[in-house]
């Protein structure tokens, strides 16, 4: 990519679509849209209201575990069900693992990355006037939604020991089969069914785009890191997902039509979900990180005002990313009982990852070596993402080893790994794009105090939060517990505190929203400077309705 | 050559039996009377052991105790010994040595890398930052390219992952050697929510392992949470085999301070073996969810001395000396194995 000089029509030839003569109604607009654009609006409004409630259930279990003993389940419970007892209690526990899980996963980052940026960036990125299948873009959304719709569903319904899917968001049988009667467990799945097809059809949507409607001259070698990052991303989600949708098509008719896959007393294994799960379930991390690399390197690129360094050294390392991460499933699986051969290969593939990710981590540090470098709330948040990523990086080396994860799987350790990858990482990416995009979205610029403010105590929240959570797994705290002994008091405490100053900087983040929009200064077409050469830059802001009526030519 | 088997077999016999009668004297000892009864009931023993340790003059009455008829007294558990200490921050000590060469490794090695390569990234940053600041560094370069450093900083970190793997490699040969043919076989089994135990060479049928309540547990002086009310008891230096599995869900049998942890698959027996080099109370919890009651199935494995383990194993109706027993059959080559095991009861119950 590097420089790309849209050479014609910018601005001009948009000023009549601008005029709004052929915008339709509130109702065709929003609810049966076509428009890239609105979609990704209504994704990032999903998203943000699925990470509420996600959140909210993550703050609801450090509240639980900011003191040892069982002190609010019980009552939480009974909010749902007022003959609630101990056990319901606890089930409710195991609902809220599950649903904060599959929320953040499924409803929170993955729309928001994909569906909400993707949607957004991707057609103006590569100089498109939409997406390729603009209906089925739609289709795309509202099977989100309703997926959500089911999920919160779950909760409501008896599933097993108490309302809602008690079994992780992983769905392990034979806990999820004859271990969880109750309608609870199928409307999960029907959930991550529809959300999968969702994600099949977007994938479908954005690889059909990015191969046929890149404007001309806009090779993929000049395609900006994002939309290569899409690109992979799409990829990964189009060979991973149907494994999973067999493999909880599997779940379900085990559990309501007597087949018995994953039921040894009919022949059935186990470990075999996991297996099928997990193929999905690794590419399915990548997924979630892929598009916040090309989000990084963006900014970093707009915010150094250089060119990323390595272009093709950076959209090769995560087109590696996306190839080693379909053969390194089983470390998930380290302590299933799997032979040592197999053992040591997970050992060794998973430890190959690390390279393609230091590579990208070098370049985007090289990327800013001789830049002019502006601290713009964006770049805050990118910095913090390399820097975090790092950190989660490497602990995903030590669990790579499995001889190690004899002891550190399913502990802490490991939430604490993927929580630093995951909410510190892609939710860093996920902060970082929106405030770089939001000016070119909403056509207001946001308050660059208040976005530092969010950024800093957010930053220090997540850490208080999730870095004491290695000490505990490394004691032998296991995941999922609702209690623990009295020695893991103190970390445990420490973490919850540290959910509180995240809670807090997440205020400023919607103080600021709200701020941009009742009294922000209107955002120029490039807020940013010359540092950003992408081609959303070159429209206004917010961008026609329709962009590119003539197609602007890549020198 | 056979003949010197059964000497080293009969010593070792002999000698375990002295052990457990001096432990049972610790424990007769508050009581006189029933002490200087097991002396007149038992005048040969008296004897013997008063030849095997003369010295133990303080206490005559040890000598006197029934070799096999001691009576076991579970362990109380260490703070900081085999459970989480307050605060803590590093790995449960290590006292397997299986356990402790994964610590090595973990602490000497990976730890030291990752440490860094977080350090060095968290520097470069600072240094870009402070270096090429707009305010320093107005002007920004073209830089887009620079093969050399492409090449080195892909091929360092190859580097440093081959070298990473081959103490990981090794740690995972280690802990998949086959169990030794002596090694102390436990079947262990997973519930809903409980731990179940079986000792098939000692003939122990399968006993169940339940979590304390508040109240048990501060009763018996236990952690709660990890105390149970039937340990999983094993001597000390014996390698023991665990065949784990499961009865209704996926569960997982773990001992952070034996580095071992392994599903407890239903259909599936998994293995796991592990090799305790101190006595004491070692806890762990179940880790794979299970249910509601997933945090609610903590693991006890109280490791014995010898004597005192056969000890327990007599206590609860099986025969320490199954597997012994059994070597010595292959050592008499013509005796059935059945009256090989009924023969070291058959000298305790002379003795």
């Amino acid at each position: 990519m590097t420089d790309i000089a849209a050479t014609a029509p910018a601005h001009g030839q948009d000023a009549h679509a601008h005029e709004d003569h052929d915008v339709p109604g509130f109702f065709v607009r929003w609810f049966m849209s076509t428009n890239h654009k609105d979609i990704g609006t209504m994704y990032l409004i999903f998203a943000i209201f699925a990470g509420i409630i996600g959140g909210a259930l993550s703050g609801m279990m450090r509240l639980e575990l900011a003191e040892p003993g069982v002190q609010y389940l019980t009552g939480w419970a009974q909010i749902l069900d007022p003959a609630a007892g101990d056990t319901q209690g606890k089930h409710f526990w195991n609902m809220m693992v599950t649903a904060h899980g599959l929320i953040m996963v499924f409803f929170m980052v993955m729309p928001a990355l994909i569906g909400g940026f993707g949607n957004w960036f991707v057609p103006l990125m590569i100089g498109a006037p939409d997406m390729a299948f603009p209906r089925m873009n739609n289709v795309s959304l509202w099977l989100t939604t309703v997926a959500f719709v089911l999920l919160i569903a779950s909760m409501f319904v008896p599933g097993g020991s108490g309302l809602g899917a008690g079994t992780g968001w992983t769905l392990y049988a034979p806990l999820s089969t004859n271990g969880s009667p109750g309608p609870a467990v199928d409307l999960a799945i029907f959930a991550v069914h529809l959300a999968g097809a969702s994600s099949i059809l977007g994938a479908i949507n954005f690889i059909t785009t990015i191969f046929n409607m890149r404007a001309p001259g806009m090779t993929l070698h000049k395609m900006p890191l994002f939309a290569w990052s899409v690109l992979v991303t799409a990829f990964l989600l189009l060979i991973s997902l149907p494994v999973l949708a067999a493999a909880i098509t599997m779940l379900l008719t085990d559990r309501n039509f007597g087949t018995t896959f994953f039921d040894p007393a009919g022949g059935g294994d186990p470990v075999l979900y996991q297996h099928l799960f997990w193929f999905f379930g690794h590419p399915e991390v990548y997924i979630m990180i892929l598009p916040g690399f090309g989000i990084v390197s963006q900014i970093i690129s707009t915010f150094s005002r250089k060119p990323v360094f390595g272009y093709l050294g950076m959209a090769y390392a995560m087109v590696a990313i996306g190839v080693v991460g379909f053969i390194v499933w089983a470390h998930h699986m380290f302590t299933v009982g799997m032979s040592v051969n197999l053992k040591m290969y997970f050992t060794a593939a998973t430890m190959v990852i690390a390279v393609p990710t230091g590579i990208k981590i070098f370049s985007w540090v090289a990327t800013m070596w001789g830049g002019s470098i502006s601290f713009k709330t964006p770049m805050m948040w990118a910095l913090g993402f390399i820097f975090m990523f790092t950190v989660g990086g490497v602990t995903g080396v030590v669990l790579a080893n499995g001889g190690v994860d004899q002891n550190l799987h399913d502990t802490y350790y490991v939430v604490a790994h993927f929580h630093y990858v995951l909410s510190l990482g892609a939710v860093f990416a996920l902060f970082a794009g929106f405030y770089y995009w939001f000016p070119k979205m909403s056509g207001r610029m946001y308050n660059e105090f208040l976005g530092q403010l969010h950024f800093w105590i957010f930053f220090i929240g997540v850490n208080v939060m999730f870095f004491p959570q290695h000490f505990l797994g490394q004691q032998g705290m296991p995941r999922r517990y609702p209690d623990y002994a009295d020695a893991y008091s103190f970390w445990h405490l420490i973490s919850s505190y540290g959910y509180v100053i995240m809670a807090v900087g997440l205020l400023f983040f919607f103080i600021n929203i709200a701020w941009a929009f009742i009294g922000g200064k209107k955002a120029a077409d490039n807020p940013w400077g010359e540092g950003a050469t992408t081609l959303e830059w070159t429209l206004s802001s917010p961008p026609p309705f329709h962009q590119f009526n003539d197609l602007p030519r890549i020198s | 050559m056979k003949s010197l088997k059964t000497l080293v077999i009969a010593a070792a016999l002999s000698l375990g039996l002295v052990g457990v009668s001096q432990h049972a004297a610790l424990a007769q000892a508050a009581d006189p009377v029933a002490s200087s009864a097991a002396v007149t009931a038992n005048p040969t023993d008296s004897a013997n052991v008063s030849a095997s340790a003369p010295s133990d003059a303080a206490s005559p009455a040890s000598a006197a105790t029934p070799a096999g008829d001691a009576d076991y007294v579970p362990l109380k558990p260490v703070d900081g010994v085999g459970q989480p200490i307050p605060a803590g921050m590093d790995f449960q000590t290590q006292v397997t040595p299986l356990g402790q060469q994964a610590y090595w490794f973990s602490s000497a090695v990976l730890l030291p890398i990752i440490t860094i390569t977080s350090l060095m990234v968290l520097g470069l940053l600072f240094w870009v930052v402070a270096r090429y600041r707009a305010k320093a560094n107005p002007v920004p370069s073209r830089t887009t390219h620079n093969t050399l450093i492409e090449v080195i900083w892909t091929a360092i970190p190859v580097l440093v992952l081959a070298v990473v793997a081959v103490p990981s490699i090794r740690l995972l040969a280690a802990q998949y050697e086959p169990a030794k043919e002596e090694a102390l076989t436990i079947k262990v089994t997973g519930y809903q929510w409980y731990w179940g135990y079986e000792y098939p060479d000692e003939g122990i049928g399968e006993y169940v392992s339940k979590m304390l309540t508040k109240d048990q547990a501060s009763e018996a002086g236990e952690p709660y949470l990890l105390g149970v009310d039937h340990r999983m008891v094993v001597p000390v230096d014996r390698q023991v085999k665990l065949i784990i599995t499961a009865a209704d869900v996926i569960h997982s049998f773990a001992v952070p301070s034996f580095w071992v942890k392994m599903d407890a698959v239903p259909g599936r027996a998994n293995e796991v073996t592990f090799t305790p080099t101190k006595v004491g109370v070692f806890y762990g919890q179940c880790s794979e969810l299970c249910g509601i009651d997933h945090g609610y199935m903590p693991i006890a494995v109280e490791v014995l001395p010898v004597d005192r383990w056969e000890a327990w194993v007599r206590s609860r109706g099986g025969n320490p000396d199954g597997e012994d027993a059994a070597a010595a059959s292959v050592v008499a080559a013509s005796a059935p194995a059945t009256e090989a095991v009924a023969a070291p009861a058959a000298t305790l119950a002379a003795n």
